[in-house]
């Protein structure tokens, strides 16, 4: 069971408050930046809660986030991911000559992931990128 | 106990200048009349641990380093290299980007800001058809028709609305929100449009169609579509003559148009559309501008090397293309072989192809907190909060300039940007 | 510091009357000394012509509309570029250079001093950061007055001594030298998208017209007793048939007598403001007129503003102008209205030799400088960018001292100029001794800076230009090419007694002084307009009054002038 969404990112005041205040290592910014917002409609179709876990896939990759229910809803068929690294192991590469990625209109697919990991925001830049030394 | 007046909130580009701190001793007691954001801005000088000494990343393991060495150890780094990026910029002083030019100049590098992943796409546009604009007391003294368009103040710009455009008495304007009309068109219905007389909901990817129509309709013509963008015909013929009827109109726009399919394309379009409009009333536009000092950064760019970023000084003069030699572009193309990162978290920020590559080469920041970006560094030097710990000049999001103000001293130790990189540069120019 | 001798250099030196004497120039610690007594560096000029430094009076070299201009012009940055040297920093763009460059190329012309002439006081800090950055010339800055609510209210009420108190603040507020006047009240019309189109047509709401703001500015600015007299952009500039306009504004200042020998008004590049005509197909140019009334008008001193021909950029605090200008061109258009003060607008323009338009304002500049009698009346600008780049001068100078040079220009421009310019039948040519007028004595003169710039007598700045020019040996009205090219490569530029520019390359570089009046008014009075300030602070403006003054310290070699008003 997955849903085609389009991908938006951006800030929120939560994003922006517990970044500021406690550092991106904190528990409080995973837990405001590490969420996918979805429209309710869609939340039902893939039969998912606030707090479940999903999967958001893209071309580029995929990561595990709590789902959340959209306070700026509606929306269906668009998921919305604080700007941060979690969104940004999604956004895909290029800029068509611009200098600008496409941060908002990824191409997604959403579902329900039970078994998933939510990674802090250090776990996930250790678990994609590693290091080289 | 000490409360300093007037103080300047380093967070986004509304840059409120109205905050009262109060200081006791080595903490912050409160940032009276900051946003929620801004205040935790402050109040992090309690809360986050803050890093003293340099750390130095060798054989897998990082360690403390002396800020001589690390300094030295910078600027061999940046030295050596054949094409390295400097980036950041948007949350420190215009003295620190001033500094960070010459640097760039210096070993023929590029330096580009994070103004490439926000308002770039604005800047081209308006390089193609201009910025009808004006600053934000005009609006607080005249606007009566006021649009947010892509742009959700409420989360990214939280004061903006109560001094500069809703809220606010001005002097035309006495009875401050009942004077005046608040639109939002977005894709979604944000906490913005829920306080909006009116939301208009544009499908995703589609403000390009709409900001058509709207064009059309204020150029004399007839629009024949039903529907245009999900919106309908009656709306927005609705909208454009609520635009061309105000006194003083303004079209603030955010990243829902710079980020979405059309970029450039859509600010071009709307731009245009103000300029239409002022056939038929007073209308300007303004981009919401985030980081509190990314327009001081474009500005000083400008300047002193006539493009506002995306700088490519390795003919000794400055080039400028984006798409070309923007930041995510040379990243992406793994052209770069060293970054020094300035006041900015490109690993939290960049896409991941981008960031694949920062991991790769060499990577100098500058910075006050531990951030992703620390985390990929070779070398890691701390710095000072501007705005908070030192002072620095920043322009608001409509160019208008402020003196940021100390209130606080930085921890024992830890010195300014600028002092970072004026030392950086001479280590430089010594082995040059 | 070093000492200096420029050995048996031709001098013109118009302020104390040397017309192309032989003679040595003795330079100590900076200033012009009467004798050396040691071992003072020699430099042989002979066969070289030595005039103090040149002055520039009025040009958009640095502020928020300067950057806005270079910011959304790309293309003007991609025209000409200097990489880095070993001793000058990088720099780009044609009429809007970047700010090293700026101070580069004006020192490589003989320029020692130069005034940016348009400063929004909200966006003071601005200009002087952009000042800060411009290396090799003193500098300062003109500070906006047309638009300002307060002193639009003062003036409605006939509180003269309170406007005079809130200007004097104002100047030392924003480290500014002038009181620049730009489209008197219709910059506050701009805010609503509207102008005023004649000196009877009043700001809506605040109901005082463009001559009653104009004429109480001039007495504020005598009762204050400033260096300059106020500097006005006239109303309707660049309009059609705008000549009207400008001869009624020379007359508003009429009654009121200068506080300093110095003119009462400087009315600022009026080739935009000598256009007759009532459509585009019957333009002309009226410079006879806007002479003959300059040459019965002592009291009066313009800049030309000649144009040059080339594609540039236009920039102004005068709003509406701009818009009109993008109207009819469909160039991209920049505006910026600023709260409680002005609105400056941006557009570039192609001012090409095909056009009758174009062709018929070089004429009229030309004209100008030619048709005024005394040229200490008719200084030389191109109000840089909007006529033409300031690295023109060169050329200028050469039309105005050839005949043969502009006619071989009107040759290549549109035939209009024979019928409805007088361009053609002027024979008149300039000595070099009239250069010196209108490219630096004069502007001396008019900002009130004659004590110490603009000229090489004992106690002057030792700021002074060599240039490669043997006046015994050429004949300009024929080698006009060659005073182009040795005008634009100065052999020396000296400043305050250092060598900066040698054979046209810079040798090294300074920092100039930032020149800005500290006037002083009675305590009580000022203490009075802080309470106006403070009030409406708090209401009107979007920034903390504490927020509002420039700092001393973003000045480069802070100079001030201390002048104390009759309030």
């Amino acid at each position: 069971m997955s849903l085609e969404v389009k991908l938006i990112t951006g800030r929120t005041l939560h994003q922006g408050a517990s970044m500021e205040r406690l550092g991106k290592e904190s528990e409080e910014y995973t837990k405001s930046v590490a969420v996918c917002e979805m429209d309710p409609a869609d939340m039902e179709k893939l039969g998912v809660k606030e707090g479940d876990i999903v999967k958001v896939a893209t071309d580029s990759g995929e990561v595990f986030l709590w789902a959340a229910k959209s306070r700026q809803a509606p929306h269906e068929g668009t998921i919305f991911i604080p700007m941060g690294p979690w969104a940004n192991a999604l956004v895909d590469a290029g800029t068509n000559s611009t200098g600008m990625p496409d941060f908002k209109g990824v191409k997604a697919r959403v579902e329900p992931a039970p078994e998933g990991k939510v990674l802090n925001a250090v776990e996930l830049v250790r678990e994609i990128y590693g290091y080289n030394y | 106990m000490a409360t300093i007046t007037d103080v300047i909130c380093p967070f986004c580009g509304t840059l409120c200048d109205d905050i009262e701190v109060v200081v006791n001793g080595s903490k912050i007691e409160s940032a009276r009349h900051a946003c929620k954001i801004g205040n935790s801005k402050f109040l992090s000088i309690n809360d986050i641990p803050r890093p003293i000494k340099p750390l130095i990343r060798e054989n897998g393991a990082s360690r403390e380093a002396s800020i001589d060495e690390a300094i030295a150890k910078a600027a061999e780094i940046l030295s050596n290299s054949k094409r390295a990026l400097l980036f950041g910029w948007s949350s420190t002083s215009c003295e620190a980007t001033a500094v960070g030019i010459e640097i760039a100049e210096e070993i023929g590098g590029l330096i580009d800001g994070t103004t490439t992943v926000c308002h770039g796409p604005t800047v081209m546009a308006v390089q193609y058809v201009g910025l009808p604009s004006v600053t934000l007391g005009e609006i607080k003294n005249r606007a009566d028709l006021v649009i947010y368009w892509g742009a959700n103040p409420m989360h990214a710009h939280p004061r903006h609305l109560s001094r500069y455009s809703i809220f606010p008495r001005g002097y035309f304007r006495e009875r401050g929100q009942q004077d005046r009309e608040l639109i939002v068109v977005d894709v979604r219905k944000t906490d913005t449009a829920k306080i909006a007389n009116h939301f208009i909901q544009v499908e995703f990817g589609k403000d390009y169609e709409l900001l058509s129509a709207l064009r059309m309709i204020v150029n004399g013509g007839e629009l024949e579509e039903e529907e245009v963008a999900g919106v309908p015909k009656e709306k927005i013929i609705e909208l454009a003559d609520k635009m061309m009827n105000c006194q003083f109109g303004i079209l603030f726009f955010g990243m829902g148009l710079t980020m979405s399919p059309g970029k450039h394309r859509n600010i071009d379009n709307a731009i245009s559309l103000v300029k239409n409009l002022n056939r038929h009333t007073k209308f300007s536009i303004m981009p919401m501008r985030g980081h509190w000092n990314v327009t001081g950064f474009g500005e000083v760019m400008t300047w002193q090397t006539g493009y506002p970023f995306a700088v490519d000084f390795s003919r000794g003069y400055a080039r400028y293309n984006p798409g070309e030699t923007s930041a995510n572009d040379v990243l992406q193309r793994e052209e770069v072989d060293a970054v020094l990162v300035v006041a900015s978290d490109p690993v939290a920020h960049f896409p991941r192809k981008s960031v694949a590559h920062l991991a790769r080469v060499p990577m100098i920041t500058i910075a006050p907190h531990h951030s992703l970006t620390t985390e990929l560094s070779e070398i890691f030097i701390p710095s000072s909060m501007v705005g908070i710990e030192e002072e620095g000049t920043a322009y608001r999001m409509d160019t208008v300039p402020l003196f940021t103000r100390k209130v606080i001293d930085p921890p024992q130790g830890v010195l300014s940007d600028v002092e970072i990189l004026k030392r950086i540069l001479e280590k430089i120019r010594e082995m040059r | 510091m070093s000492e200096l001798v420029l050995k048996n250099g031709i001098v013109y030196d118009p302020i104390n009357n040397v017309n192309g004497e032989k003679m040595d120039i003795l330079v100590k610690d900076g200033k012009i000394v009467e004798k050396l007594n040691g071992n003072a560096k020699t430099i042989d000029c002979s066969g070289k012509i030595v005039m103090p430094g040149g002055i520039e009076i009025h040009s958009h070299m640095a502020g928020g509309k300067v950057n806005g201009g270079r910011l959304f012009q790309p293309e003007d940055h991609v025209r000409f570029a200097m990489p880095k040297t070993k001793v000058t920093r990088s720099g780009t763009g044609f009429s809007t250079p970047t700010t090293f460059l700026t101070g580069y190329l004006y020192s490589k012309m003989g320029y020692t001093t130069g005034m940016t002439a348009a400063m929004p006081p909200l966006m003071a800090r601005h200009t002087h950061e952009e000042l800060k950055d411009i290396p090799m010339i003193d500098k300062g800055a003109y500070c906006l007055t047309d638009g300002n609510w307060f002193i639009m209210k003062y003036l409605k009420n006939g509180e003269i001594e309170k406007c005079a108190a809130y200007v004097s603040w104002l100047l030392k507020a924003t480290k500014g030298y002038v009181v620049k006047i730009t489209n008197p009240c219709g910059t506050e019309a701009w805010g609503w998208g509207k102008n005023c189109r004649s000196l009877d047509d009043p700001a809506p709401y605040f109901d005082i017209t463009p001559r009653e703001l104009v004429k109480g500015l001039v007495e504020v600015n005598e009762i204050l007793k400033l260096p300059h007299s106020v500097h006005l952009h006239a109303n309707n500039c660049g309009r059609l048939g705008n000549f009207v306009t400008t001869l009624e504004t020379f007359k508003v200042p009429n009654g009121t007598k200068p506080a300093a020998k110095r003119q009462i008004m400087h009315a600022t590049h009026i080739q935009f403001h000598s256009y007759g005509g009532d459509t585009w197909h019957n333009f002309e140019s009226k410079a006879d007129e806007i002479a003959k009334a300059v040459n019965s008008n002592k009291n009066i001193v313009i800049d030309t503003g000649t144009v040059t021909l080339d594609h540039t950029t236009t920039m102004t605090a005068d709003g509406p102008l701009e818009y009109y200008l993008q109207s009819l061109t469909h160039l991209k258009w920049m505006n910026r209205n600023v709260e409680m003060e002005t609105s400056p607008g941006i557009t570039p323009f192609i001012y090409s030799r095909k056009m009758p338009t174009a062709s018929i304002q070089w004429a009229i500049g030309l004209e100008l400088s030619l048709l005024i009698k005394d040229p200490w009346q008719v200084l030389m600008t191109t109000d840089h960018p909007n006529a033409g780049p300031f690295i023109r001068y060169p050329r200028i100078i050469a039309w105005l001292m050839s005949r043969k040079y502009r006619e071989e220009t009107a040759s290549k421009v549109h035939k209009v100029i024979y019928d409805r310019s007088t361009i053609d039948g002027i024979d008149r040519e300039y000595s070099f001794y009239d250069i010196a007028i209108v490219t630096r004595a004069g502007e001396a003169k008019a900002l009130g800076l004659s004590d110490r710039k603009g000229h090489l007598g004992v106690g002057a700045d030792a700021d002074i230009a060599v240039y490669d020019i043997n006046p015994s040996e050429i004949d300009p009205s024929r080698d006009y090419k060659e005073i182009e090219k040795k005008f634009s490569s100065a052999a020396y530029t000296i400043k305050d007694g250092e060598i900066l520019v040698k054979n046209g390359e810079i040798v090294q570089t300074r920092y100039g002084r930032t020149l800005w009046v500290n006037s002083k008014v009675d305590g009580e009075l000022e203490k009075e307009v802080m309470k106006d300030i403070e009030y409406n602070f708090k209401r009107y403006y979007s920034v903390n009054l504490a927020n509002y003054p420039v700092r001393e310290e973003v000045l480069t070699r802070s100079t001030e002038v201390t002048r104390s008003a009759s309030v």
